[in-house]
């Protein structure tokens, strides 16, 4: 009889192996060890987990269909409130989500929902298990702006309620966030977004890439000349932030976005593909988010040494527990309580060093975070070819610069309605990190279902 | 995808092609320019946008043969197909904004170095349409490298060709061109500079001088051009800007053009280096005489 009180171990790919190869990390579980895993739910009446989740899966429901063998009828249960289960079953904070909230976690380990998710996502995805999609349509015309989680969430409830929904993108591929920014490692691209956003197509949305809204068109141009009744904003938070220190601009010194783009988006990891990256020998990751983790990830399978400096300790790390015990064992170097300080460059304008000083930790700061202060003199070099800032993003102007009515905070964020998505302006609705700031998948999600149904709210109201 | 309606060759190793993007067509304004990617595993490569069709729903670009992407482009055909074409991205050129009134008392001069005549002619041409006729310096190498003459000369006020070799036009630099006007006793309220970065670089450093105001659009590498991954920064003046979505036109008397130039060497390893000299042959800039060849 397996231990009640902890998880059925997930089969990952050797550290050693893993840190010189793209190849997804985490194997997860197979029909048997899912079935075991689904045994340690208790099924709670008033099942906390649900509560947790920020699209309220219906956790204890499809947990128990797995437990039965059912699997078709488990992805259907997740069907009803999430779209992109596969990708979430992977990058979600489960922590501090659903098995945070799990009783089995009270005694011991909680459940694994997250793998379970995961699970019942790729076993629907190898199956071609189809979508439930609405029966009529409603003729109404709605136009999503952006195809990353909150965007593809939005729309995907929209057409599951008939509505005619047409999602514009950028870049030139779809998945926003999850193509360009999460790297295959971590969410495969072909095998789990690809295939998950053709499960959104098979639900009747249409999509067009290489549009920029607020270049290519506008808002108001969608809704003036193209017919666009609603429209919803999840265009992200795209723009990257430097430090502001002497040095940033040397040769060698990249945004995390640029670094993971060109490996994730353009596959520069892959000598078949057009894009470079530079790989560099010693490379230093400033931060100590998610994205940090994922560029240094990143650097590593490029055949780089890599370090994280971050201002904090291990404990303010704000990266998942997951990420942070996956870098260390493939081996990422973790300067705590360190900052960078100045990039110091040779004649060619390559860098040579950067200088860091030690950090203590001070009184807690507005986030409740115990604030970092410089220790004098504590100034030192570390030998390194390239730097990559991971200092979180922030969202881009170029839509709420072009639409009449946008009302945005002091932080460029869009001011929508945290129920609904409602924005300033009639009609216009939206969610994710162009609302929020940088945050997670999943709650981008959940704010791409808030404004699917404020969005049904608002056009059902106009037409009664 | 987006289909080529008309490929040309314009000189050696330099093409122009109409392209039907209609939404890019729809809104494009002069200064602004696009993203292009051949196909699956091709660069997005960043490229002024040459002209514009709002009806037939076309762009101009005009590809001059750098690297293995651009020379893979050279390749493509009257009929064939873009598989990405975005845009139109950057900021319009400033004066599209300005009041025509007080545009029309106002003297420019567009100083225009190899295929930096493409972006320039859409600029002179807004300005034709409007009843303003600017003087437009292109520089070149020799007389077979100079592109778009007759197009130029229709829209331009004077038009100053000049060639490094002599061949045609001003022998020698556009710079000694700029010096020559003024010289002669033409007054200039604005500079409007496009081509290789070092040539944009001698030319702010004259208008400095003569204290002529003075636009350079800057062409850094380029990943996303949306504002995305900061790639394309620049420090001008004191602030670091994104040349994607903050430009691609700067007052060029503030852009650091040094770093700006070894910025765009990043991804040119020494070998890389050798075979752009090799590939760019006599096409290598063209117009400014100060690069010697690899700088």
């Amino acid at each position: 009889m397996a231990d009640m009180l902890k998880k059925v171990p997930v089969r990952e790919q050797d550290p050693k192996v893993r840190a010189t190869n793209f190849d997804e990390v985490c194997l997860g579980y197979n029909r048997e060890e899912a079935m075991e895993e689904a045994a340690r739910c208790l099924n709670c009446k008033n099942a906390k987990c649900i509560q947790g989740c920020p699209v309220s899966i219906d956790i204890p429901a499809f947990i128990h269909e797995v437990k039965e063998g059912n699997i078709e009828e488990a992805y259907k249960v997740i069907g009803k409130s999430s779209a992109l289960p596969a990708i979430c079953g992977r990058v979600c904070p489960q922590e501090s989500q659903c098995e945070g909230k799990c009783i089995r976690g009270i005694k011991g380990e909680p459940v694994s929902i997250g793998k379970l998710e995961r699970f019942v996502a790729d076993y629907a995805l190898e199956n071609d298990i189809k979508p439930v999609g609405a029966e009529t349509k409603n003729g109404h015309k709605v136009a999503v702006i952006g195809s990353g989680p909150s965007g593809l969430t939005c729309a995907g409830d929209l057409a599951k309620k008939g509505y005619d929904v047409t999602v514009f993108e950028a870049l030139h591929e779809l998945g926003g966030v999850l193509v360009y920014g999460i790297p295959e490692f971590r969410l495969p691209k072909q095998k789990v977004v690809a295939k998950e956003i053709e499960k959104v197509k098979e639900l009747g949305v249409k999509f067009e890439t290489n549009v920029v809204i607020g270049k290519s068109t506008t808002i108001d141009q969608l809704m003036e000349d193209e017919g666009f009744e609603a429209v919803f904003i999840g265009s992200g938070a795209g723009l990257p932030m430097f430090m502001g220190i002497p040095g940033e601009n040397s040769n060698g010194v990249f945004s995390a976005n640029e670094y993971l783009t060109r490996s994730n988006l353009m596959k520069a990891f892959d000598d078949s593909y057009d894009t470079p990256i530079i790989a560099g020998k010693k490379v230093a990751v400033v931060g100590g988010g998610n994205v940090a983790m994922d560029a240094a990830r990143t650097a590593l399978r490029l055949g780089a040494d890599v370090h994280i400096i971050y201002r904090r300790s291990e404990a303010e790390l704000p990266a998942r527990v997951e990420e942070v015990h996956h870098a260390k064992e493939e081996g990422v170097v973790f300067n705590l309580l360190t900052n960078p300080k100045k990039i110091n460059v040779d004649v060619n304008g390559n860098i040579s060093s950067v200088t860091v000083i030690k950090m203590e930790l001070g009184e807690p700061d507005a986030s409740g975070r115990r604030r970092p202060v410089e220790v004098p003199g504590s100034e030192y070099d570390i030998q390194v070819d390239t730097v990559i800032m991971a200092l979180g993003t922030s969202p881009n102007p170029l839509i709420s610069s072009t639409t009449k009515g946008l009302e945005t905070n002091r932080r460029k964020c869009i001011v929508a309605d945290e129920d609904n998505g409602q924005t300033s302006k009639e009609g216009v609705f939206a969610g994710g990190d162009a609302v929020t700031g940088a945050a997670t998948v999943i709650l981008a999600m959940g704010a791409g279902k808030a404004g699917a149904k404020g969005i049904d709210e608002y056009l059902t109201s106009k037409e009664n | 995808m987006y289909q080529i309606m008309k490929a040309e060759k314009l000189a050696d190793k330099i093409f122009l092609m109409d392209v039907h993007a209609p939404r890019v067509a729809q809104h494009c304004q002069p200064g602004q320019f696009v993203i292009v990617k051949m196909d699956e595993k091709g660069e997005r490569i960043p490229l002024t946008i040459c002209d514009y069709d709002r009806e037939a729903g076309t762009i101009t670009i005009v590809v001059q043969e750098v690297g293995a992407s651009t020379t893979k482009m050279g390749s493509l055909k009257e009929g064939d197909y873009f598989r990405n074409f975005t845009g139109p991205l950057g900021c319009p050129s400033e004066f599209v904004n300005e009041n025509i009134e007080s545009l029309k008392n106002k003297k420019m001069l567009f100083v225009a170095g190899g295929v930096g005549a493409a972006p320039v002619y859409p600029q002179v041409k807004w300005l034709h349409e409007r009843g303003i006729e600017a003087d437009v310096i292109v520089g070149s190498k020799t007389k077979d490298m100079l592109i778009l003459e007759d197009e130029m000369k229709a829209v331009a006020g004077n038009y100053y060709p000049c060639t490094d070799d002599g061949t045609y036009g001003h022998a020698g630099m556009v710079t000694t061109m700029v010096e020559d006007l003024v010289n002669n006793g033409n007054k200039y309220d604005v500079c409007i500079a496009i081509g290789p970065m070092i040539m944009m670089k001698f030319v702010c450093l004259l208008t400095k001088k003569l204290e002529i105001p003075t636009i350079v659009s800057m062409n850094p590498i380029m990943v996303d051009g949306t504002g995305m991954c900061g790639a394309c920064r620049l420090q001008v003046g004191d602030e670091i800007k994104f040349a994607c979505v903050d430009g691609p036109e700067f007052d060029g008397h503030l852009v650091d053009f040094d770093q700006a130039m070894k910025r765009s060497q990043m991804y040119k390893t020494e070998e890389g280096r050798a075979m752009l000299k090799l590939q760019e042959g006599d096409t290598h800039h063209g117009g400014c005489g100060h690069c010697g060849g690899d700088e």
